[in-house]
C-alpha cells in the first residue's frame, strides 16, 4: 500500500476504508486510495470486481456500508448524485444513460438547465456544448437525436456532458468497451489533455493494455478488495494478471485443424433484413460457415448483427434472399424447426432476456429447448426425477456456484448463467452453433471455460457463428473474421491476416 | 350533411370532449412520468361527488360563490387522490394497474355509500362569452361562448403542451418516463417529480369529474362517469401522449358520440337504430387499432 497516494501532492479525491455489502456479500471490502489532481488513476479488475459498485458509491447511487468518501477536504456522507456533481465528480457510465429520444443539448443540460422566463434556453446551451466539444477536437450537434449517434460518438457526449458540469474529476466505467482500437486511442488522447489541465481521472477496466497504456497509476481490485498498486512502468502484464485474478493466465486456446472434408452447414446468401426501425439492418449479406470452423463476425454494436442472427434463428423473417441450414432452405422456417430439426444452437446476445427464464429453476431453464424429446420426456409428460437428477449432474459438471437445481435462474451469477445457457444449447452436438457476445459481463473463468467450450465444439466439427464486439475475443477464436458495418459485410479475411489496426479501421467502414 | 356539421352536433362534440380532455391530460403527466394510471375513471368519479357535495353544503351561498368552491375543493380532493395513486406506486411499490383499479373501486363504493338523494340537482355554471371574440360568426358561438370550465379545460391543453415541451420542468418530466435512472444521476430527485406530478394530474382528472356536475348536468348521479375515464386513456394512446394529440383524439371521440345523438333525434336514418347506436365504440375499435402500431409509449412507463 506503499502508493496509496503521490508524494507532495494534494488529493481531490480520497476513498477511506470503502465496504459494500449486498445481501450479505461483500461486493467491495475496505477499499482506500487517494486521486490528485491531474492524475490518471486505472482501477483494473474483471468483471464482478465491484468496479462499478465503487463508482456508484463515489458518485452517491450507492450507500456505502462502512467508509468515507472524501472530495477536496470535504466529507460527503450519504450523499445523492447531486452533491456529487456539486462537488465536481462527472461519471461516464458503462452502459450510455442517454435518452435517446432526445437531442445532445436536451440529454447533456438536464439537471443544470439554462432557462429564460419559463422557457428553456436551448441555444445558450447548444454555444457551450460546441466550445466544449471544440477544446476536445470532437464535432458534436447539439441538435441531433442521441438515437443517431455512434458509440463512439456517445460516449463523447457523456464526457462532454461532464464538462458542461464543470467536473474536476472524471470516472469512466469501461468506456472502450464498444470501441475501434483508433477510436480508444482517440479518446485516450483527449483524456490525458484533459489530465494535463488539471482534471482528475479514475478509469475503470478490466483490460491490463488498456491499463498500462493510459493509467499513471493502477489500483488493482479482486473480489471486491484492493489487492494491489502500481506503476505501470514498473509492472508486468504477468505480475498485473495474478494480482488480478489471483494466478497466472490461462495457456492459450488449442486449436487443432479440423481434418475432415471442409462442407458449408451455413449458407447465407443475398440476405436483407428489416430493422427494428423500420431501415434495412441488414444489406445483401452473403457469407457462409463451414463444418469445424469459427466465423466470427466484428463490428461495433448496432451494424446489423442483431437482426442478421435472428434471421439465421427463425426470430425474424428476412426481405429477400435465402438461408440454407446443412443444405435446407430455412429462409421462412421457425425458430423451434431450426433448433429442433436443423439442430442448431443459440447461446442469444441477451441472455437475461433471451436465453433464460429468471424465475425459472436451474432444472426448468435446462429443459427448456428439448424439454419434448426424450430422455426428458416420455410420450408428452415430463419426467421430473430424470430432469432433476440430470440438471444436478450437469451444474456439477459445470461447477455452476448453485444450491440444488431448484435456485432460480436469475439468482445465478451471469458467469453461471452463461455457462448453464452455453450447456444447454451445445448438449445435442448441434451441427451449427450461433454464439453471441458469449463473455460479455462474465467473470475470467467463466469467460475461459465458454471460450474452451466453443474450441471444443469446433474441433468436434460443429459450424460456429460467433457475434463479438470485443476484438480480441474474435481474433482469438475465429478461423476467419468477417467484419460488418452498417448492415453489409465490408471485408472476410483469414485471422491468420488480421491485425488489429487494420480490423479497427475496417469497424469504422474504412475498407483497406 | 347538416346533421354531420351541423352546430348543434359539433356544440355536443365539444361538451362530450371536455371531460375527456381533462382526464387524458391526467394520464398524460402520470404517464409521461413513468407511472400508470388506469384509476382516471376513479379520480373523475371523486371529482364529481366532491363537486356535488361542495354544492349542497353551499346551497344557501349565492350560485357563483358556491361554484367556485366548489372548484376549488375539487381540485384539491383530485390533488389528494392522485396523492394516494403516487403513495401506492412510488412509497408502497405497489402494482401501478392493482393501485388504479383499487382507486375506482374505492371510488365507486364511496360515491354511492355517502350519496345523499334528497339534493340531487344542483345549479350550474352560465354561459360565459368571450368579448368580440364570441360575436365571430359560427366560431364564436362554437368556441368563445361557453362556461369557464370548458376555457380552462382547452386553456389546459395549451399550457400542458408549452410546459412539457419547452420549460426545465418538461425536459425533466420526459426524461423521467424513459429513463428514471439517467434522471436520477443527473442529481434530480424523480420521486418528487412524480408525486407533483400524478397530484397535479388527479386534480385535472377531478376538473374532468366536476366538469359533469358543475357544467354539464347541474346534477349528480351515481356511476355519472359512466367509462369516460377509460376512454381518457384511449384518447392518450390515440394522441401519441402528447397534449395537442390528446385533445385530438378526445374530440374525435366527443365526435363520435355527438353523431349518433343526433341521428336518432332526427330519425330519418337509413340505418336501424341500433347500428347507429354502435358508432362510438366501432370508431374507437378502428381509429386506437389503426394508430396502435405508430405511436410509441414513454420507455419507461410502468417501471419500478
Amino acid at each position: 500500500m506503499s502508493l496509496y497516494k503521490p508524494e507532495s501532492r494534494i488529493p481531490v479525491l480520497e476513498v477511506l476504508n470503502c465496504t459494500k455489502v449486498f445481501q450479505g456479500e461483500a461486493v467491495n471490502l475496505d477499499i482506500s486510495f487517494a486521486l490528485s489532481s491531474g492524475e490518471i488513476l486505472s482501477v483494473l479488475g474483471e468483471n464482478g470486481a465491484g468496479k462499478s459498485t465503487l463508482l456508484k458509491i463515489i458518485y452517491g447511487l450507492h450507500k456505502a456500508t462502512e467508509g468515507e468518501i472524501v472530495v477536496r477536504g470535504h466529507r460527503l456522507q450519504a450523499h445523492s448524485p447531486r452533491d456529487a456533481i456539486a462537488e465536481g465528480i462527472g461519471i461516464v457510465p458503462q452502459y450510455s444513460q442517454l435518452i435517446p429520444t432526445m437531442t445532445v443539448a436536451e440529454n447533456i443540460v438536464l439537471g443544470q438547465e439554462k432557462v429564460k422566463g419559463p422557457r428553456l434556453n436551448v441555444s445558450v446551451a447548444a454555444k457551450e456544448i460546441l466550445k466544449l466539444a471544440r477544446q476536445c477536437n470532437w464535432e458534436i450537434e447539439p441538435n441531433q437525436l442521441t438515437a443517431e449517434l455512434s458509440y463512439a460518438d456517445q460516449i463523447r457526449v457523456e464526457v462532454v456532458r461532464a464538462l458542461y458540469r464543470n467536473a474536476e474529476l472524471l470516472i469512466l466505467d469501461e468506456p472502450t468497451s464498444f470501441l475501434t482500437p483508433q477510436e480508444s486511442d482517440s479518446l485516450f488522447e483527449v483524456l490525458r489533455k484533459l489530465a494535463a489541465q488539471g482534471m482528475g481521472i479514475i478509469f475503470l477496466t478490466p483490460k491490463l493494455k488498456e491499463a498500462m497504456a493510459i493509467a499513471n497509476r493502477i489500483l488493482v481490485l479482486r473480489r471486491g478488495r484492493a489487492v494491489g498498486f502500481a506503476l505501470p512502468d514498473q509492472t508486468s502484464e504477468s505480475e498485473l494478471t495474478s494480482l488480478m485474478l489471483g494466478r497466472g493466465i490461462a495457456p492459450p486456446i488449442n486449436k487443432e485443424m479440423f481434418t475432415s472434408a471442409r462442407f458449408p452447414v451455413l449458407e447465407i446468401k443475398h440476405v436483407d433484413v428489416l430493422g427494428v426501425k423500420g431501415r434495412f439492418a441488414v444489406n445483401d449479406l452473403t457469407l457462409s460457415v463451414n463444418a469445424g470452423e469459427v466465423v466470427g463476425i466484428l463490428g461495433t454494436p448496432d451494424n446489423g448483427q442483431t437482426e442478421l442472427l435472428q434471421a439465421i434463428t427463425g426470430m425474424r423473417r428476412p426481405q429477400t434472399g435465402n438461408l440454407l441450414l446443412s443444405g435446407r432452405d430455412i429462409t421462412r422456417a421457425s425458430p423451434r424447426q431450426i433448433a429442433q430439426r436443423g439442430n442448431c444452437g443459440y447461446v442469444p446476445e441477451d441472455r437475461r432476456e433471451f436465453g433464460l427464464v429468471e424465475a425459472f429453476s436451474v432444472t426448468e431453464n435446462y429443459l427448456l429447448k428439448m424439454n419434448n424429446q426424450p430422455p426428458f420426456s416420455w410420450f408428452g409428460m415430463l419426467r421430473p426425477r430424470q430432469n432433476k437428477r440430470q440438471a444436478l449432474r450437469l451444474s456439477q459438471e459445470l461447477n455452476l456456484q448453485v444450491r440444488g437445481s431448484d435456485q432460480a435462474g436469475g439468482r445465478l451469477s451471469s458467469g453461471d448463467q452463461q455457462r448453464l445457457v452455453m450447456a444447454r444449447e451445445s448438449s445435442h452436438s448441434p451441427k451449427l452453433l450461433v454464439v453471441a457476445e458469449p463473455t460479455r459481463g462474465v467473470d475470467v473463468e467463466s469467460a475461459e471455460f465458454i471460450h474452451a467450450q466453443i474450441t471444443q465444439m469446433r474441433n468436434q466439427g460443429t459450424a460456429v457463428l460467433l457475434v463479438s464486439y470485443d476484438l480480441d475475443e474474435i481474433i482469438n477464436l475465429a478461423d476467419r473474421i468477417a467484419v460488418m458495418f452498417e448492415g453489409r459485410l465490408i471485408d472476410l479475411l483469414p485471422s491468420s491476416q488480421a491485425d488489429r489496426n487494420r480490423l479497427g479501421l475496417l469497424m469504422a467502414g474504412h475498407p483497406g | 350533411m347538416q346533421i354531420i356539421f351541423g352546430t348543434r352536433v359539433l356544440q355536443f362534440a365539444l361538451q362530450a370532449a371536455i371531460p375527456l380532455t381533462l382526464g387524458a391530460m391526467c394520464g398524460i403527466l402520470c404517464e409521461r412520468s413513468g407511472i400508470l394510471n388506469v384509476g382516471i375513471e376513479g379520480m373523475m368519479l371523486v371529482g364529481a361527488f366532491t363537486a356535488f357535495l361542495a354544492m349542497t353544503a353551499t346551497r344557501h351561498w349565492s350560485l357563483p360563490a358556491s361554484l367556485g368552491l366548489s372548484v376549488m375543493v375539487t381540485l384539491l380532493a383530485g390533488w389528494l387522490f392522485g396523492f394516494l395513486h403516487a403513495f401506492f406506486c412510488i412509497f408502497l411499490r405497489l402494482n401501478q394497474i392493482l393501485s388504479g383499479v383499487a382507486l375506482i373501486i374505492f371510488a365507486q363504493g364511496a360515491t354511492t355509500h355517502f350519496l345523499d338523494r334528497n339534493f340531487l340537482d344542483v345549479g350550474s355554471f352560465a354561459n360565459a362569452p368571450i368579448p368580440l371574440l364570441s360575436e365571430i360568426p359560427v366560431i364564436g358561438a362554437l368556441l368563445f361562448d361557453k362556461p369557464p370550465l370548458t376555457y380552462t379545460a382547452l386553456l389546459s391543453v395549451l399550457v400542458l403542451g408549452f410546459a412539457l415541451n419547452r420549460t426545465r420542468w418538461g425536459l425533466r418530466t420526459r426524461a423521467v418516463g424513459e429513463n428514471p435512472r439517467a434522471v436520477e444521476s443527473a442529481g434530480i430527485n424523480v420521486r418528487h417529480l412524480q408525486y407533483l406530478n400524478i397530484s397535479i394530474g388527479g386534480a385535472l382528472a377531478a376538473l374532468g369529474g366536476g366538469y359533469l356536475v358543475l357544467e354539464a348536468a347541474g346534477q349528480f348521479q351515481q356511476g355519472i362517469t359512466a367509462g369516460r375515464g377509460f376512454i381518457s386513456l384511449a384518447a392518450v394512446i390515440l394522441g401519441n401522449w402528447s397534449p395537442l394529440g390528446a385533445l385530438g383524439a378526445a374530440l374525435l371521440f366527443g365526435y363520435t358520440q355527438a353523431i349518433p345523438k343526433e341521428l336518432l333525434t332526427v330519425q330519418e336514418s337509413l340505418l336501424p337504430s341500433q347500428f347507429i347506436s354502435m358508432l362510438p365504440y366501432v370508431v374507437t375499435i378502428i381509429t386506437v387499432s389503426i394508430f396502435m402500431g405508430r405511436v410509441r409509449p414513454p420507455a419507461a412507463l410502468g417501471h419500478s
